[in-house]
């Protein structure tokens, strides 16, 4: 019996004259992803892409990686068989034995893309289902409510019989959406919010500001091990470390105490403009939920956005915790999340920060600051690591 | 960039003596002791060797001492077995509240099992009152725990008095002393202790990590915690780790001796204590009569995170609380009733024979650099 697993495209078939520009991303995306586990052929037919293992390579770990990689709507492992229905009788009963033997109703659903196939899909699926159910004698047919629904597929160079798909990660193939620079500090909400982006087909670079001696390099490498973790869908990247001390204790000791927080993140945006423009990237993500925090209600990110030269997405602006939790739990960051070491954002947080700063006195509360030449040391002073996947 | 280690108390650098006899055991003597032929024998006979260290240095029989992975191991099977042992004659277990977290987590663990756990408040400077062990020591007393040497702040318990209470009140309580600290720096003598049960660490005396010892007094039963082939007479199962057994017992032997290596401690200890009181801000938080190996202070203002992390980046590596709860406040200086700002900017200094007066010098003209350095937010 071979079995091969079946990729099924999602968004990027309807993409229309750019279709063959996503689909080859996208399977550069999957070779990329699978080569270091084995030898596998890999290619693309009919918007369904057959992975099969050569050389005992394991195709569960395949199965593992290919559930992390966007632009797949669903997946699953199939049976490849000959083109004719003895063979594809027997392959289902032998391929998905253990799976019918522990139901009691089932049905048979085909697809026929071949149209030369003698026999058509409901005669298919007559001859599948009765030759079961003589196979196994208490298993019944049904066809509104079936436990189980054995699939057959008679595609234009074989036939492949399967179970129940399992749904992929959705979204469209990372590469194909432009290029963003992630502002990820450690929490819980700028993984969340770079798994989005690049699930809508954004390449990430990120950028991290650390601040010692008042963080820690654990707090660093928490962003690093985040990053791998957000990296098992986004793929590989590069992190800027910004040492940003500095500004911190400059604007705590030359600007009013409740502004802190905001001027800070003016700053931020400043200098993940500077990187993200040299980087080639188009726009910047932070994990701002609005309301959240002192630092995110609506006046808080005006004043904030108007310090960034370029769009900013906030794919969590509209979301309540609760579901952010829900998605870092999903993708596993949630645990490294709330390890609990001082980052750059709270470290200086003030008692009483403003939650309706006025852009015109943040402005003049900044006057005093050397803006550029502290810009340009964050800049010129940052670290850069390549971050590679979680394996 | 010179390294300046001054957190002893969180572990040790390996002494050279020790490191190359690991080495020893697992390249050239690697054999299994339970081995019948000659190469078991001789492992045998370094685990003989090793025993005889530790146990000697405690003023005890070879037989008295079961090797384990550590202090922490160490704890659980004395005070487990020592419940489990005796929870038919009581459920009454003393001990104190800034104990090691290997004691109260294994006591919270008995709690739940029924257990009734009496937690001993110290004083400001983190002292146990004798005359408070005493009175809470009953005839229903089934176990007493208590450290020697407290790893935060260094004051020194008064396990002497649990000893007497337990003879006077005639209790039925076996006697467990926690000297991962206090082990290779105060004399340690289990009979005149009158301990039936003391554990020590090897990664605090420049031994390597993962390996402890417990001493159960001859007579004392108490049930083990995991089962075996039979190795350290079933009370720890498992192939002994030779490497880490020799090198605990080289480590031992290779101690200097107790009253010099105090008197050096001492001179230390006193120059960092002046050094560090003429600094504004700056409060002791150990007791004028701690172990001189360890000194807790706050440093004013300053969390203690921060000025870690800025001596860290010039070499110098001390701790906060403790290490083995980072990020977390210190439990110890909490129950001493300390404010929280001093909580939060407490730092611990913890000294070895590897250390100078010269290292403190350095490390004083630093610190001060520091507290000018940086930006102070409210605690």
């Amino acid at each position: 019996m071979k079995e091969i697993l079946l990729v099924k495209l999602g968004e990027v078939v309807l993409k229309g004259l750019n279709r063959r520009t996503f689909e080859d991303v996208l399977l550069k995306n999957i070779r990329r992803r699978i080569c270091s586990l084995g030898s596998f052929d890999i290619n693309e037919r009919q918007s369904t892409v057959y992975i099969t293992p050569k050389d005992g390579a394991d195709l569960g770990d395949a199965e593992k990686r290919i559930s992390k990689i966007f632009g797949i709507a669903t997946y699953s492992r199939a049976c490849e068989t000959e083109k004719n229905i003895s063979a594809i009788c027997s392959a289902a009963y032998e391929y998905l034995y253990k799976e019918l033997s522990a139901v009691k109703t089932f049905k048979v659903e085909c697809k026929r893309s071949d149209k030369k196939f003698p026999l058509k899909s409901p005669q298919i699926c007559t001859e599948v289902g009765s030759f079961l159910q003589k196979k196994f004698p208490s298993l019944k047919v049904d066809v509104h409510n079936p436990e189980y629904t054995v699939r057959v597929e008679v595609r234009d160079f074989a036939a492949y019989v399967h179970g129940n798909s399992k749904r992929g990660a959705g979204g469209i193939p990372v590469g194909t959406g432009g290029k963003a620079a992630v502002l990820i500090s450690g929490g819980i909400d700028s993984p969340v919010a770079a798994w989005m982006m690049a699930r809508r087909g954004v390449e990430l670079t990120a950028i991290h500001f650390a601040s010692p001696p008042y963080t820690s390099e654990r707090a660093e490498q928490k962003a690093a091990d985040l990053l791998r973790r957000v990296g098992e869908y986004a793929g590989h990247m590069t992190m800027f470390t910004v040492p940003f001390a500095k500004v911190q204790e400059e604007i705590l000791s030359k600007c009013p105490e409740n502004l802190f927080t905001v001027i800070m993140r003016r700053f931020m945006m400043r200098a993940a403009e500077k990187i993200a423009q040299r980087e080639g990237c188009g726009a910047l993500i932070t994990g701002e939920s609005l309301g959240q925090v002192a630092s995110q209600t609506l006046p808080a990110i005006v004043c904030t956005d108007d310090a960034a030269g370029m769009p900013v997405f906030r794919p969590l602006i509209g979301m309540d915790k609760v579901d952010i939790i829900s998605i870092a739990r999903r993708i596993d960051t949630y645990d490294l999340s709330i390890l609990p070491y001082e980052d750059c954002c709270t470290v200086f947080t003030p008692r009483h920060p403003r939650t309706h700063p006025v852009l015109k006195f943040v402005c003049q509360a900044e006057e005093t600051l050397d803006v550029d030449g502290l810009i340009e040391n964050c800049v010129s002073g940052a670290k850069i690591t390549k971050i590679e996947p979680n394996r | 960039m010179t390294e300046i280690y001054f957190d002893n108390s969180a572990t040790t650098r390996v002494c050279p003596e020790a490191a190359r006899k690991a080495m020893e055991m697992m390249t050239q003597n690697y054999g299994n002791p339970s081995s019948m032929h000659a190469l078991g024998f001789r492992a045998e006979q370094e685990l003989r060797a090793a025993r005889e260290a530790v146990s000697s240095f405690l003023g005890a029989q070879p037989e008295e001492i079961y090797f384990t992975s550590g202090g922490t191991e160490s704890n659980n099977i004395a005070i487990e077995g020592a419940a489990e042992a005796r929870k038919k004659r009581g459920k009454r277990i003393v001990t104190t509240a800034i104990e090691h977290h290997s004691v109260l987590k294994t006591a919270k663990h008995l709690e739940q099992k029924g257990f009734e756990i009496v937690y001993l408040k110290p004083d400001k400077r983190g002292k146990i009152d004798p005359k408070q062990v005493r009175s809470a020591i009953t005839p229903d007393t089934i176990l007493v725990s208590m450290m020697r040497v407290n790893n935060e702040v260094g004051s020194i318990l008064p396990v002497e008095a649990a000893a007497d209470a337990i003879e006077e009140k005639k209790a039925p309580a076996l006697l467990h002393i926690d000297a991962v600290q206090a082990f290779g720096k105060l004399p340690l003598h289990a009979h005149r202790l009158r301990a039936d049960l003391i554990s020590v660490s090897g990664h605090k005396i420049h031994a390597p990590k993962g390996i402890g010892a417990l001493y159960v007094r001859k007579g004392v039963h108490i049930v083990p915690l995991t089962y075996g082939g039979g190795q350290e007479k079933d009370m720890r199962p498992g192939t002994e780790s030779m490497p880490l057994i020799a090198a605990l017992g080289t480590a031992v032997n290779a101690l200097p001796d107790l009253n010099k290596e105090m008197a050096a401690m001492k001179e230390l200890n006193m120059f960092l204590r002046k050094g560090l009181s003429e600094i504004e801000g700056v409060a002791i938080n150990s007791p004028d009569d701690a172990l001189p190996y360890i000194l807790n202070f706050s440093a004013g203002g300053v969390r203690a995170e921060t000025m870690l992390h800025f001596l860290s980046e010039h070499g110098i590596y001390v701790s906060s609380g403790s290490a083995c709860s980072k990020g977390h406040e210190s439990h110890v200086l909490k129950a001493m009733g300390l404010p929280r700002e001093r909580v939060a900017s407490a730092l611990r200094l913890s000294f070895c024979r590897y250390n100078t007066i010269d290292e403190a010098k350095i490390f004083l003209s630093v610190f001060r650099e520091g507290m000018k350095a940086i930006v102070r937010r409210p605690l």
